[in-house]
C-alpha cells in the first residue's frame, strides 16, 4: 500500500489502534445492516418462552460427523421437585440453520423491500443467539437495533456540541472585554453544575407522550448541552493566543469583517485540538446515554438501546442465572475502549508534545 | 500576596458563578410543565397549612422573576422547603452530603495513594513492559461503564457473601460500639470505593506519568544529574515535586467528575448519597428536593475547585489569581 499522508501512515502503523478501528467498523457495519443481520424483527415477542437461554448451535452431530449447523428448540418445563421453571432442549427435532435465506420483511437501507437475512432457521425452529428477555424478545436482534441508537447518539451530540463550543469560544476570545467576561461566567456556571445531575434533570423534564424519534432527538440535544462548555473554554484560550499573530492583524488591516476573521482565519487554526477533543469525547457521550437509559430516563421501551437493555441487569436473578443479558454492557465497554485507543493514537500523532501515549 | 488575600479573592470570584448557576437551575426547573406543588397536594398526610405556607414561600401567585428572589432569599436563610414525603429538605440533604463527601474523599485518597506510585514507576520505566501494561489497564479502567462494573461487583458480593449488598450501615448499626461502627462503614464503603477508584485511577496515573516524563526532560533535572546527584535524589527532590503540582489542579476536576460519576454507582449500590437523592427526587418529581440538591451539588463542586486552588497555592508559590 502506498499511502501519501504521513499522519495516516503513522496511524496505520499502530497495530492496537488499527485493531480498535477494525472492531468499530465491525460494530458499525452490524448496526448499519441491523435488519439484514437480525434474526427476528423489532416487534417479535414470544412470551411463552421469556428468559429462555441462548440456543446452542451444533456443528457435529450425535455420530461425531461434521454436518450443517443445526439447533434444537427450547421447551419450558415445570420442575415439581424444585418448584421452578426450567428450560430443556427439545431433542426430538433438529432444525438446520439457513444462510442468506428469506425471513421477515424489511426495507433495505430504507429504500426497497427485502427479505434476505444473514442467518435464519428452518420453519418451526427458533434461533435465539443470545436468548430472550423478559418479554420474550430476541436479545441478539435487539442488540443490533439498540446499537443503532447507542453508537450513533454520541456522534450526533458531538456534531451539535462542537460547533456551538467552537463558535462560543471563538466569539468570546476574539471580541474580549465585557462580552468575554459574561460569556465565560456563563460557561463556567454550566460547568459548575455536576453534569450528570444536569443530565437527569433535563431528561426528566421532557414531556411524556413523545414519539420515539422525538425523544431520541431531544436526548441528543441534552447530551450536546452538557459537553460544550468545557470545550468552549479551551477554544477561547487558544483564540486569545492566535489573535495576536501577525496574519490576523493583517486580516484586520485589510478590512475583513469580524465574523470572517473568526470563521476563516482563527477557528481553522484550532483544528488539530478539535479533532483530538472530538475523538476523545465520543466515548463519554456513549457512556452518558447508556447511563441515562439504564436509569430509565433516556431511550424508552419498547425501543432498544444498550443502556435500557441493561436495565434488566438491575435484578439479581437475572445477572446470576441469565448472564447473557449482560452482553450490551460488554459491547459498550468494547466500543468505548476502541474509541479511547483510537483517540489516544490520534492525539499522539497530531500533538507530538503530549507524552501520554500507548 | 498573603494566602488570606488569595483565598478571599478566589471566593469573591466564584460568587457570580454561583448566582448564574442558581438562575440556570431555577429557570430550568420552572420550564418543566410540572406543578411544583402537585406531589405535595396528592400526599394526604400534608396539611392545608403546609401547602399554603409553601405557596407563600415560593411566591407562586407572583411572576417568575419575583419567584426566583423568593426562592433565593429562603435558600440563603437555609429554608429549602418540604419534600414530597413531608420531611424538611435541608435535613435530608445534610445527611446525604456527608455520605457523598465520605465516599468522595475515600475515593480521592485511594486514587492518589495508588495512582501516583503507579504513574511514577511507569514514567521511570518509560516504554518498558510495565509501562505498556499500565497503558492497557488504564484504557480498560477508563472504558468500563461505572454502573456495569458496579453490577459485576454486586454479583461477586452476592456469590461470595464477603461484602454487604447496598447501604452504608448494617441493620444493627445502632447497637454497635465505635470500633464496630467504623468497621461496618468501611465494609460497606469498600465496593463503591473500588468502582469509583478504578475509574479515576486510570486518568490520574496517566497524568502523573505524563507530568513526570515532562519534568524528567527539563533542563534543571539534567543539570542535577550532571552535577552528580544520585538518581533517587534527583527524582524525589527535584522531579517529583514539580510533577505533582498539575495534579493538584486536577483535584478540583476530579472531584467534579466524582460527584457526577458517583450518582450511578450510588444508585446501583443503594448508597445513601447526594447522587441517589437527586435521582430519586427527579423520578418522583420532587421539585424542592431537586432544586436544593442541584444547588448543593454545584456548591460543593465550586468549593472543591477553590480548595484545590488554595492547595496549589500552598504547594506552588508561583500561582496567582488570574
Amino acid at each position: 500500500m502506498n499511502i501519501k499522508n504521513p499522519e495516516l501512515r503513522r496511524f496505520l502503523k499502530d497495530k492496537i489502534s488499527v485493531f480498535a478501528l477494525f472492531v468499530l467498523i465491525v460494530l458499525y457495519v452490524a448496526i448499519f445492516f441491523a435488519d439484514f443481520f437480525a434474526v427476528y424483527d423489532k416487534n417479535y415477542s414470544k412470551r411463552s418462552l421469556s428468559y429462555s437461554p441462548p440456543s446452542n448451535v451444533y456443528f457435529i452431530d450425535e455420530l461425531g460427523d461434521f454436518t450443517k449447523p443445526y439447533t434444537y428448540n427450547w421447551k419450558r418445563v415445570f420442575n415439581k421437585d424444585t418448584l421452578s421453571i426450567e428450560y430443556k432442549q427439545d431433542r426430538s427435532q433438529k432444525y438446520y440453520l439457513k444462510f442468506f435465506s428469506k425471513g421477515f420483511e424489511y426495507k433495505f437501507l430504507g429504500l426497497f423491500k427485502c427479505k434476505r437475512h444473514f442467518v435464519n432457521v428452518e420453519d418451526g425452529g427458533e434461533l435465539y443467539l443470545l436468548g430472550l428477555d423478559i418479554n420474550g424478545r430476541d436479545n441478539f436482534s435487539r442488540i443490533l437495533y439498540g446499537g443503532r441508537i447507542s453508537l450513533t447518539i454520541g456522534f450526533l451530540a458531538l456534531f451539535i456540541s462542537f460547533p456551538i463550543g467552537l463558535l462560543y469560544g471563538g466569539i468570546s476570545g476574539y471580541i474580549g472585554g465585557v462580552l468575554d467576561n459574561i460569556m465565560m461566567r456563563m460557561a463556567e456556571a454550566v460547568m459548575s453544575i455536576p453534569s450528570f445531575y444536569l443530565l437527569i434533570i433535563l431528561a426528566a423534564i421532557l414531556p411524556s407522550g413523545m414519539t420515539s424519534s422525538q425523544r431520541f432527538a431531544l436526548i441528543t440535544i441534552i447530551l450536546a448541552f452538557i459537553g460544550w462548555a468545557g470545550f468552549a473554554r479551551v477554544v477561547r484560550g487558544m483564540v486569545l493566543s492566535i489573535k495576536t499573530q501577525d496574519y490576523v492583524k493583517s486580516a484586520v488591516a485589510i478590512g475583513c469583517s469580524k465574523s470572517r476573521i473568526i470563521l476563516k482565519h482563527i477557528l481553522p487554526q484550532t483544528s488539530s485540538y478539535v479533532i483530538i477533543a472530538m475523538a476523545l469525547s465520543v466515548p463519554s457521550f456513549i457512556l452518558a446515554e447508556s447511563g441515562l437509559s439504564f436509569l430509565g430516563l433516556g431511550i424508552q421501551q419498547p425501543d432498544a438501546s444498550w443502556g435500557n437493555m441493561l436495565k434488566e441487569a438491575q435484578e439479581f436473578a437475572n445477572i446470576i442465572y441469565r448472564p447473557w443479558l449482560l452482553t450490551p454492557g460488554f459491547l459498550i465497554f468494547v466500543a468505548v475502549l476502541s474509541y479511547n485507543l483510537i483517540g489516544d493514537t490520534i492525539r499522539d500523532i497530531l500533538d507530538p508534545k503530549s507524552k501520554i501515549k500507548t | 500576596m498573603s494566602i488570606w488575600v488569595f483565598i478571599f479573592k478566589r471566593i469573591f470570584q466564584s460568587l457570580p458563578i454561583i448566582i448564574v448557576v442558581s438562575i440556570i437551575s431555577f429557570f430550568l426547573i420552572r420550564l418543566s410543565p410540572v406543578d411544583p406543588l402537585a406531589e405535595l397536594k396528592l400526599n394526604p398526610s400534608i396539611s392545608k397549612e403546609t401547602l399554603e405556607h409553601e405557596k407563600q414561600r415560593l411566591g407562586l401567585d407572583k411572576p417568575v422573576h419575583i419567584q426566583y428572589f423568593y426562592w433565593a432569599k429562603n435558600f440563603i436563610k437555609g429554608d429549602m422547603g418540604t419534600s414530597v414525603t413531608g420531611e424538611k429538605v435541608s435535613s435530608k440533604i445534610k445527611e446525604r452530603v456527608l455520605n457523598t463527601l465520605l465516599l468522595s474523599f475515600s475515593v480521592l485518597f485511594w486514587t492518589w495513594i495508588i495512582g501516583i506510585p503507579i504513574g511514577v514507576i511507569a514514567a521511570l520505566n518509560y516504554r518498558s513492559v510495565y509501562d505498556r501494561l499500565l497503558t492497557i489497564f488504564s484504557s480498560i479502567g477508563m472504558a468500563i461503564p461505572s454502573f456495569f462494573f458496579a453490577i459485576l461487583l454486586l454479583i461477586f458480593a452476592q456469590k461470595t457473601g464477603w461484602f454487604p449488598i447496598g447501604g452504608l450501615t448494617s441493620a444493627n448499626f445502632y447497637n454497635m460500639n465505635l470500633i464496630e461502627k467504623t468497621i461496618d462503614i468501611i465494609h460497606h464503603l469498600f465496593l463503591p470505593t473500588l468502582v469509583l477508584t478504578t475509574i479515576s485511577l486510570a486518568g490520574l496515573s496517566r497524568q502523573m506519568r505524563a507530568n513526570l516524563l515532562d519534568v524528567l526532560d527539563s533542563d534543571y533535572v539534567k543539570f542535577a544529574r550532571a552535577k552528580g546527584l544520585p538518581n533517587y535524589k534527583v527524582i524525589v527532590k527535584h522531579a517529583l515535586r514539580n510533577a505533582i503540582n498539575p495534579l493538584v489542579t486536577m483535584l478540583g476536576f476530579e472531584f467534579a467528575g466524582l460527584l457526577s460519576g458517583a450518582a450511578l454507582t450510588e444508585y446501583v449500590f443503594q448508597y445513601p448519597g447526594l447522587g441517589r437523592l437527586i435521582l430519586e427526587a427527579v423520578l418522583k418529581s420532587d421539585i424542592n428536593l431537586v432544586m436544593a440538591s442541584l444547588m448543593i451539588g454545584s456548591f460543593m463542586l465550586i468549593l472543591g475547585n477553590i480548595l484545590a486552588d488554595i492547595l496549589l497555592k500552598l504547594t506552588d508559590p508561583r500561582v496567582r489569581v488570574g
